[in-house]
């Protein structure tokens, strides 16, 4: 099967998805008013409220929201063969995602911009708002401990990629100085920063920093992910203008332009996918596909970390109501193209299916490497750049994306330590560097839980679709229980939810089967907490369903 | 004045102005928040100063301030040079 066949298939369900489907969600079910005042005007302090051109804003939700995870993912879950992957992506973004990401920057604005956690509190109950701050501490938890993993291992994997991915963090500290002291102009700066960017790609090959496979008592691997902790502490601490501003923005650039490069490369190329439609050979220890592709595929697909994104920064700065379609769901259809790409680089970026099969030898081996090695294979053949150099690119690429996202993420689990040190009135837990500390600390105890090597955060990798579904399954909920209320069609984000909650239940039941008979313990007991988090979701989505229908059966009564 | 009325070089001026818009807005939006609320914490804490003075009531920040005097120092020199004067006017304060 032809590769550009199916990209443009994808594309075309995506385009149709965004010009049909979203336009009966909002006309239908959320009826968007033109003329609501949004908080944004409603509010407006050019602090945290500001109206915010609708271009600008979905490049702002769609960067925040894409991580490492919709690269990640999907080049896991080839590993079941292309179509299942796919599909998911493709129908995952239009029938799920699209809707999620509307109906939670939706719900937020209508509920003067609150997040999605106190609206959980406010429309569904107390009970289910510790749920939300339980899942959500353990979404970021999974989401540091695992993006250390990966970087360290595409640093061991490809030391090319090491002077341009640190040499990042030093272009991006350079251009915050340029423009805040306003030396240069921003296009200008834009412009150095990205050819400084490129010109570290084109020399890493040619200085590789390779880590010993051992250093003292530790291995490679875990020596880099101590190195990250420690870069993510300094950085969750620094100003935002200093490092994370200039970062995050030559980063978007770069992912643009790589986005660009790939795609250009595959429909230049036009290769074949060798991996199969279905694999029904797949290695030994695989999970079942059923439920497993449904968690394993979370961004990309469907993800509740959009929600956080949607109901935090993303409602505050809604310009019109009408543009929650252009900035949730295309943000939504954004990513499913990152997906897709993944999906393409993992399945026909290799000449043979034997190449092919040699990656995916075993579960979870796959994975960012072979979006590397497939993405550079296709960029060689396509656009005559060297397979080094490509890898490097795409390297940096997967790199940068997992290392801004683990800086907010500290930053994000710095403030909850914070806000928890307020509630119990402990002043020592107040301080920043006291509270980075904790949550650098509880993410090295999770990545080193599991073994000496560091690697507990990929091991827990299935855990982290898991509750990134969960967060969804509650956003679902809560936009779920609002349009009961106003007695629209609730089956659109109903069905859904339920379909995620069976296939989180499911897929964490038969991992707690697999981590018992390995007699993984560690992994073991989050599971638990994760399954009992989700079964009180469920509950919580039964009670007040019926709870809403004897409201309205007192009515009509 | 519509738009067919516009010569070439206004219609790419206006083009490239609207892009630098953009581009300088994608940059700052994430961060415009985090950025204007530490100006607003800094903005109040001069407030605070400034009216306690006014008032007589002891200044709540005076035991940080003597935290502060290696960081304003430079800033001071400028600000004594700016206005005219060689050396510091303050004997608490020498910074030359």
């Amino acid at each position: 099967m032809s590769a550009v066949i199916i990209l443009a298939l994808g594309l075309a369900v995506m385009a149709l998805g965004y010009l049909v489907y979203s336009k009966l969600i909002v006309e239908k079910i959320f009826r968007l008013d033109p003329d609501f005042k949004t908080p944004a005007h409603e509010f407006e302090d050019g602090v945290d409220f500001v109206p915010t051109n609708r271009y600008v804003l979905w490049g702002h939700h769609f960067t925040s929201v894409a991580g490492a995870a919709p690269i990640v993912g999907p080049a896991i879950a080839v590993i079941w063969g292309w179509l299942p992957a796919f599909l998911w992506v493709v129908f995952g973004t239009v029938l799920f995602a699209g809707v999620h990401d509307t109906g939670a920057v939706w719900a937020s604005v209508r509920n003067k911009a609150r997040s999605v956690g106190a609206l959980t509190g406010d429309v569904v109950g107390k009970r289910a708002r510790s749920v939300f701050m339980i899942v959500i501490f353990l979404l970021l938890l999974m989401v540091n401990a695992v993006f250390a993993v990966v970087i360290a291992g595409l640093m061991m994997k490809y030391p090319s990629a090491v002077v341009p991915v640190w040499g990042a963090i030093a272009v991006a500290l350079v251009i915050g100085q340029l423009i805040y002291r306003r030396i240069l102009s921003l296009a200008v700066v834009s412009l150095l920063g990205v050819v400084a960017l490129y010109a570290l790609i084109g020399i890493g090959p040619s200085v590789p920093v390779q880590m010993p496979e051992q250093v003292g008592a530790m291995s490679g691997n875990a020596v880099w992910i101590l190195i990250l902790f420690g870069y993510a502490a300094v950085a969750s601490l620094l100003p935002v203008w200093m490092l994370l501003q200039p970062r995050d923005y030559i980063n978007g650039l770069q992912l643009f332009i790589g986005l660009i490069i790939l795609y250009g490369a595959l429909v230049v190329f036009n290769p074949t996918l060798v991996a199969p439609m279905v694999n029904a050979d797949v290695p030994e220890g695989t999970p079942s596909m059923l439920p497993l592709l449904f968690v394993t595929i979370a961004c990309g697909a469907i993800s509740g970390f959009h929600g956080l994104v949607a109901g935090g920064t993303t409602s505050k700065q809604l310009d019109k109501e009408t543009d929650a379609r252009f900035v949730g769901y295309f943000g939504a259809v954004g990513e499913g193209m990152l997906a897709l790409g993944a999906i393409l680089a993992a399945t026909a970026g290799f000449a043979t299916y034997g190449d092919w099969s040699a990656m995916y030898d075993a579960f979870g081996k796959g994975g960012v490497n072979a979006f590397v090695d497939g993405g550079a294979y296709i960029i060689n053949n396509g656009m005559g750049l060297p397979e080094t150099t490509a890898a490097t690119l795409l390297t940096v690429m997967a790199a940068l994306f997992a290392g801004t996202t683990m800086d907010t993420g500290l930053r994000l689990q710095r403030y909850i330590f914070q806000e928890w040190g307020e509630i119990y009135n402990q002043q020592w837990m107040k301080k920043p560097a006291v509270a980075t500390l904790l949550a650098v600390g509880t993410c090295l105890v999770l990545a080193f839980g599991a073994g000496a090597d560091g690697s507990g955060g990929l091991l827990i990798w299935p855990l982290f679709g898991t509750t990134n579904q969960l967060l969804a399954g509650l956003t679902l909920l809560v936009v779920s229980v609002m349009l009961m209320r106003l007695g629209r069609p609730v089956w659109y984000t109903l069905a859904p939810l339920i379909f995620l909650l069976v296939m989180t239940v499911l897929a964490l039941f038969t991992q707690l089967k697999s981590f018992y008979e390995a007699e993984n313990y560690f992994l073991l007991g989050l599971d638990i907490v994760v399954l009992i988090a989700s079964i009180l979701v469920a509950m919580e989505c039964a009670a007040t369903l019926k709870r809403l229908r004897q409201e309205k059966a007192e009515q009509v009564g | 004045m519509s738009d067919d009325d516009l010569s070439r070089g206004e219609k790419l001026k206006a083009w490239l102005g609207r892009a630098r818009y953009l581009a300088e807005e994608y940059y700052s939006a994430p961060y415009r928040g985090a950025i204007a609320r530490a100006k607003r914490d800094e903005d109040d804490l001069f407030m605070l100063m400034v009216f306690s003075e006014l008032m007589g009531v002891p200044n709540p920040v005076g035991y940080y301030t003597l935290e502060l005097q290696p960081l304003m120092l430079e800033r001071f020199h400028d600000w004594h040079l700016r206005m005219g004067m060689e050396h510091s006017p303050l004997d608490e304060m020498r910074c030359c």
